[in-house]
């Protein structure tokens, strides 16, 4: 285990390296999130709105933290990763005394969480403090109850390992496709339908909503966006969260088991 | 040979290149149908849940979203030259333009044709021809010349903002990537008629960045209907040339960029 956490903790350092990127990312974000509230804030006008499935603020809660959490997406490929299946690094791994799996996972881990935070703290503060401050309280994040925030955490734990576990899963699947184009083109297509990114997940049609926030993907986003805001309360949310980890532990033993019969058919190429 | 025919003969030199990984192309293309399939998606999602958006139909909004992304498609195919631009001056290979006798803006135009972006293109077309269908104003030879006219405004729009954004790097190649808000962020908006926003914003994508001009206006004259904000209809027919004056003038900054250029040498 001591060997995973070192690994995480290292590639965790390098990313925390790129703070103008994540600055450049934040602008680009914030204003993002504002074109998609104007957007909702159009729709909720309609007469229909009053029958909608959530109110305003849950959907402006929705879209901020959507995007404070934006980076836990497993939505690409871990480059790093892609470059080491094509030159032949990947090799070393299988040298070191630890489970090869548990390496690769722990690098996704890495990336899907230390690049969150720096750009979680700002977003907060934006869609919290920021926004109010200029008269534009109606798009401002509403402050969660402590039931909210503990929920959430404990939610958003479980979407990183959901996306841990998806993006080791992107990273195998190299193994076969060494360019990774199928990946790096259809993987943000699902996921940000799936998660809710594109629209909440309560806004979609019922029969198809029903079906969704039991697929791997709703807990990435949906979940524990609707926790924070007090659109699920824990009682409701405790089979879906269960149900999530379930899907983890799916996923870890299918990137596993491919990643097993991967090695041994890998051939590199000497040099 | 002319500049006009050099610029197809470069461009025609890029197609062939992504042409012989022909599987490669294809499933990118599918990929970025599927991408941008999905955002209409959601799109249609939502008029299901909330039946209207501000007074407008899904079928109107189809035209919007159609135009924006066709003309955008377009751009994004021809000018993804000047995207190589930053890397370009990072490695000192940008010197190598400077030597040849034909213009730097032309040669980096012909750098690169990218035929993937068909699948936005297709996907905002059928769109387009469904929302026009739906809505039931006819196909005249007038308004197939708007159409044109208003996806030659746009797209000259949305590549002037990508030579701006290439310009750029002639000062800082660092943070290019807040122009994305003006890029992407702009096609985002000019899906949903403009009326829609709120005032402010609205000012910054019509006199900051001509998009209100080149992606709302025309659209209006197009669909035949009154603007909620009460542009005249006349000013709807000529606004596209916005988009022309707006690629004239990054052309013009390109220019400058281009002389002020010293090299990173190598």
């Amino acid at each position: 285990m001591r060997g995973y956490v070192a690994i995480a903790q290292a590639r965790a350092r390098v990313l925390l390296q790129y703070r103008a990127a994540a600055v450049a990312g934040f602008g680009t974000q914030a204003f993002w999130g504002m074109i998609r509230i104007m957007i909702f804030e159009a729709f909720y006008r309609s007469a229909m709105a009053d029958g909608a499935p959530m109110r305003f603020e849950e959907v402006v809660s929705y879209v901020w933290l959507g995007q404070a959490t934006l980076m836990t997406l497993p939505w690409n490929l871990d480059r790093e990763m892609a470059d080491e299946v094509r030159t032949g690094k990947v090799v070393y791994g299988l040298l070191r005394p630890v489970d090869l799996y548990g390496q690769w996972f722990a690098r996704a881990f890495a990336l899907r969480s230390a690049p969150m935070v720096i750009r979680a703290l700002p977003m907060f503060a934006f869609a919290m403090v920021l926004l109010p401050l200029v008269g534009l309280e109606a798009w401002a994040l509403e402050a969660p109850t402590l039931e909210g925030l503990a929920m959430w955490l404990v939610a958003l734990g479980v979407a990183i390992l959901l996306s841990s576990a998806l993006t080791t899963l992107w990273s195998v699947a190299l193994m076969w496709t060494v360019s990774g184009d199928g990946v790096t083109h259809l993987a943000p297509a699902l996921v940000t339908l799936m998660s809710g990114m594109v629209i909440p997940l309560p806004l979609l049609p019922d029969g198809v909503r029903a079906v969704v926030v039991w697929l791997p993907f709703a807990g990435l986003v949906d979940l524990p966006v609707r926790l924070f805001s007090g659109h699920l309360t824990a009682a409701e949310a405790a089979p879906m969260l269960a149900a999530q980890l379930v899907w983890w532990v799916l996923l870890v033993a299918l990137g596993r088991a491919l990643l097993g019969r991967g090695v041994r058919r890998l051939v590199v190429q000497g040099g | 040979m002319n500049d006009a025919r050099l610029l197809v003969r470069l461009l025609g030199v890029s197609m062939r290149s992504q042409l012989q990984y022909r599987a490669s192309m294809v499933m990118q293309s599918v990929g970025h149908l599927l991408v941008t399939g999905i955002e209409f998606l959601g799109v249609w999602a939502l008029f299901a849940r909330f039946g209207q958006l501000d007074g407008w139909t899904l079928a109107e909004v189809a035209v919007f979203y159609g135009v924006v992304n066709v003309s955008f498609a377009l751009a994004d195919a021809g000018g993804r030259g000047f995207d190589q631009v930053a890397a370009r001056i990072k490695q000192g290979d940008f010197d190598r333009l400077l030597l040849r006798p034909r213009s730097t803006a032309l040669q980096v135009a012909g750098l690169e044709l990218t035929l993937k972006r068909i699948g936005r293109l297709s996907q905002g077309l059928a769109g387009l021809i469904w929302g026009l269908s739906a809505l039931g104003v006819g196909w005249g030879p007038g308004r197939v010349a708007l159409l044109a006219w208003i996806v030659v405004g746009a797209t000259s729009m949305f590549y002037g903002l990508m030579v701006v954004q290439a310009t750029i790097a002639f000062w800082t190649t660092e943070s290019l990537e807040l122009m994305n808000v003006l890029t992407y962020g702009g096609v985002e908006t000019a899906q949903y008629p403009m009326s829609v926003y709120r005032r402010w914003f609205r000012r910054v994508f019509t006199y900051v960045v001509p998009l209100a001009c080149v992606c709302y206006l025309p659209v209006l004259a197009l669909i035949e209907r009154p603007d909620p904000l009460g542009a005249p209809l006349w000013a709807q027919r000529v606004a596209p040339a916005a988009g022309l004056v707006f690629l004239a003038g990054a052309l013009a900054l390109w220019r400058g960029g281009v002389r002020r250029y010293t090299s990173t040498g190598s």
